[in-house]
């Protein structure tokens, strides 16, 4: 009886104390874990899957067998924690006095230092991640690809508070430009014909393939927010929603860039590295831009126009800026998809995408970049995850979503401030 | 010369007259009031000069400098900053996001700054959050520094208001009913914080109250709107002796 109480006792603080030691782990420490638990699974991974009588190496977290063999669930289960579950918490416990050292010797040099480190680390593990199978690989292109388009709208929807419905167009411009330049220019292909320029030069010129893209996609922007910001709410929604139709039957009519039938044979230019390197330098950039002066205006302006006028601010360049900023973002990551996916049709870029980038945003949180990271990478992988159940994904994804905005109208992580200089910084004081 | 002169202002809203033959002329460091019942036309006053709405005639001029066609962000930056009488704030922004945006017409970092940290943007902001602290310091919303303003109390939201005005360096301070809606307790408060405000920054204030007493004891000179027309103007003892504002006054309380 007495033992039983001391137990019952005993258990909360147990629980706290594995809390409070998770706490103490730094940023380090979980790449270091994630590091670790992807060595791991190179080299443990086939013989495990073999002994739990699994058909092949799990490749997204075992989901997709569970859906197809629910038999098989308890294995996948045992997998996912003897292989990512255990490790990772394991070398991030035990190793959090070394990790807070490393992340306090860090954050004595430059934050970009500190953010090259741990960016290096992180890629490192994704790269030999993505390296057992090309589905992951794509999986996780696609996934870096819609934190850029979720970052872009974010700006729009979130920060500025307008409904912006054009996304999908800002993202087909992109990617036809794009694409339209590196096959013009570096590739020899059925539709322009022989590269005009050595098509050993392309890599190197593909970024500016990208941001050519990305200016074309402002353009487009441009030609949208000349009427619709004398207009505000619905109507706003609505005229983009109608530009996105617009640019659409525009490429559906256009022979020359293939019409309905699309355009294919991109060089496969978007490599893991490029999609990552890409996104980070997103992140960074719209992250600068919401913490300036210049970017908090756009929530001025969303919060009271008037007031925001009468305190010197210049209300219609700062929804410009943001709306041309957004759309550039969308059609870089436009660019990268159509060197993704290596083909690009008018249909790609319709309302369903619409719908993904929409569900994206408003999972995450509004007004945060946190918020957008984490809504495009769940959204994304809960749909891989689904595939399995074909059409019915699309029944569960809307049901996610309501949920959500029962309990978090405005998203999961909304209205926070993304400091860097924070996340990195060593989570023990040392004593 | 006056700081701020506006000469035969009249404004009409489709086809009812608010302002009829507005004259005004602002001094440096004068302290200006304008009282009138309900309706009278007073905040479209102040939204004609700041540039909400444009007057369909009449001359706005600041330092002999035209004010008409102007931007509103135009107007405001060049030297005349505001308060609004329902409060307008910000509510998903901090009281420290307040005040520094209001510097935003005197930072030059642009657009490169903002879009990559160049180390000239890293400067002026701390200029600005420099001078944020000082200000809110001044107006003793410092505590409150990193609250969402809609969780303060609300003679402290009118605070911040004032804080965010002056952070625009006005000129010519305008205070749209700076006591609406206050205690007894926080008007005397209010009218130490504008004598203060007065005194430090040397700005010249024209403001709009309900409250006589308050306008009585804060203003030099005084001017009466009924209907859009400007029936008195003088100091405080001629404003509170004309029998024309007693009867616009009273004959306002006949009616309810």
């Amino acid at each position: 009886m007495e033992a039983t109480d001391v137990q019952a006792d005993a258990l909360p603080s147990k629980k706290h104390r594995i809390r409070a030691a998770f706490a103490q782990v730094p940023a380090l420490g979980w790449i270091l874990g994630i590091l670790c638990t992807v060595f791991v699974e190179r080299l443990w991974g086939d013989p495990l899957s073999y002994q739990l009588y699994l058909p092949k190496l799990p490749v997204l977290f075992g989901c997709l067998i569970m859906f197809k063999q629910p038999a098989l669930i308890p294995s996948a289960l045992a997998y996912v924690a003897l292989i990512y579950v255990i490790p990772i918490s394991a070398v991030a416990l035990f190793s959090r006095k070394v990790t807070n050292l490393l992340a306090g010797q860090l954050s004595r040099l430059p934050l970009w230092v500190a953010c090259l480190v741990h960016l290096g680390l992180f890629y490192l593990a994704l790269h030999y991640w993505a390296d057992l199978s090309d589905y992951r690989e794509l999986v996780l292109k696609l996934t870096m690809i819609a934190v850029m388009l979720t970052l872009s709208i974010n700006l729009i929807n979130g920060y500025m508070g307008e409904f912006s419905c054009s996304h999908p167009g800002f993202m087909a411009l992109g990617a036809y430009a794009a694409s339209t330049v590196t096959l013009l220019f570096f590739a020899n292909d059925r539709m322009f014909g022989e590269a005009l320029l050595p098509t050993a030069l392309g890599p190197w010129f593909f970024p500016l393939a990208l941001i050519i893209g990305g200016f074309v996609a402002s353009a487009g922007a441009l030609i949208v927010a000349i009427p619709s910001f004398r207009t505000r709410g619905d109507y706003l929604a609505i005229i983009s929603l109608a530009f996105m139709f617009m640019v659409k039957s525009f490429i559906e009519n256009m022979e020359w860039i293939g019409g309905p039938r699309g355009m294919g044979s991109q060089p496969n230019w978007s490599t893991l590295p490029v999609v990552f390197a890409w996104m980070v330098i997103c992140i960074w950039v719209i992250n600068n831009f919401v913490r300036s002066i210049f970017g908090k205006a756009l929530n001025a302006v969303r919060d009271n126009e008037i007031a925001a006028d009468a305190m010197t601010v210049n209300t219609r360049k700062t929804k410009m800026t943001a709306f041309l900023l957004g759309a550039f973002w969308a059609g870089v990551a436009g660019g990268l998809f159509a060197h993704v996916m290596r083909f690009i049709n008018p249909g790609t870029f319709g309302i369903q995408r619409l719908a993904e980038i929409l569900a994206m945003v408003y999972f995450g949180g509004l007004n945060s970049v946190v918020g957008s990271i984490v809504g495009a990478v769940s959204i994304n992988l809960i749909s891989e995850m689904l595939r399995p159940l074909e059409i019915y994904k699309w029944i569960v994804i809307p049901l996610i979503l309501i949920l959500v905005m029962l309990y978090r109208p405005t998203g999961l992580i909304a209205f926070r401030e993304f400091d860097i200089q924070k996340i990195l910084q060593p989570k023990l004081d040392k004593d | 010369m006056p700081l701020l002169r506006v000469a035969d202002m009249t404004h009409y809203f489709g086809g009812l007259r608010a302002v009829h033959q507005f004259n005004l002329s602002v001094e440096p460091g004068e302290i200006r009031g304008l009282i009138g019942p309900n309706g009278a036309g007073k905040t479209t006053i102040f939204n004609l000069i700041t540039g909400i709405h444009t007057p369909t005639k009449g001359t706005v001029e600041l330092e002999g400098r035209n004010l008409i066609g102007l931007q509103p962000h135009e107007i405001a930056a060049s030297g005349l900053g505001r308060t609004f009488q329902n409060l307008l704030l910000w509510r998903h922004m901090s009281v420290m996001e307040h005040v520094k945006m209001a510097h935003y017409s005197q930072l030059s970092y642009g657009l490169v700054g903002a879009l990559f940290g160049t180390p000239r943007r890293n400067r002026e902001e701390r200029q600005v959050e420099d001078n944020t602290l000082r200000l809110m310091e001044m107006f003793d919303v410092a505590k409150y520094a990193d609250w969402i303003v809609g969780n303060l109390p609300y003679g402290a939201q009118r605070r911040v208001e004032m804080a965010r005005a002056m952070a625009t360096k006005p000129k010519v301070l305008f205070l749209d009913e700076p006591t609406a809606g206050m205690t007894p307790e926080e008007l005397v408060q209010m009218i130490a914080i504008i004598r203060k405000v007065h005194r430090d920054f040397g700005v010249a204030i024209f403001l709009i109250e309900h409250r006589l007493k308050f306008v009585m004891e804060l203003c030099q000179r005084i001017q009466t709107l009924v209907f859009g027309e400007v029936i008195a103007d003088g100091t405080p003892d001629e404003i509170q002796n004309n029998p024309k504002v007693i009867e616009a006054y009273l004959g306002k309380e006949d009616i309810h």
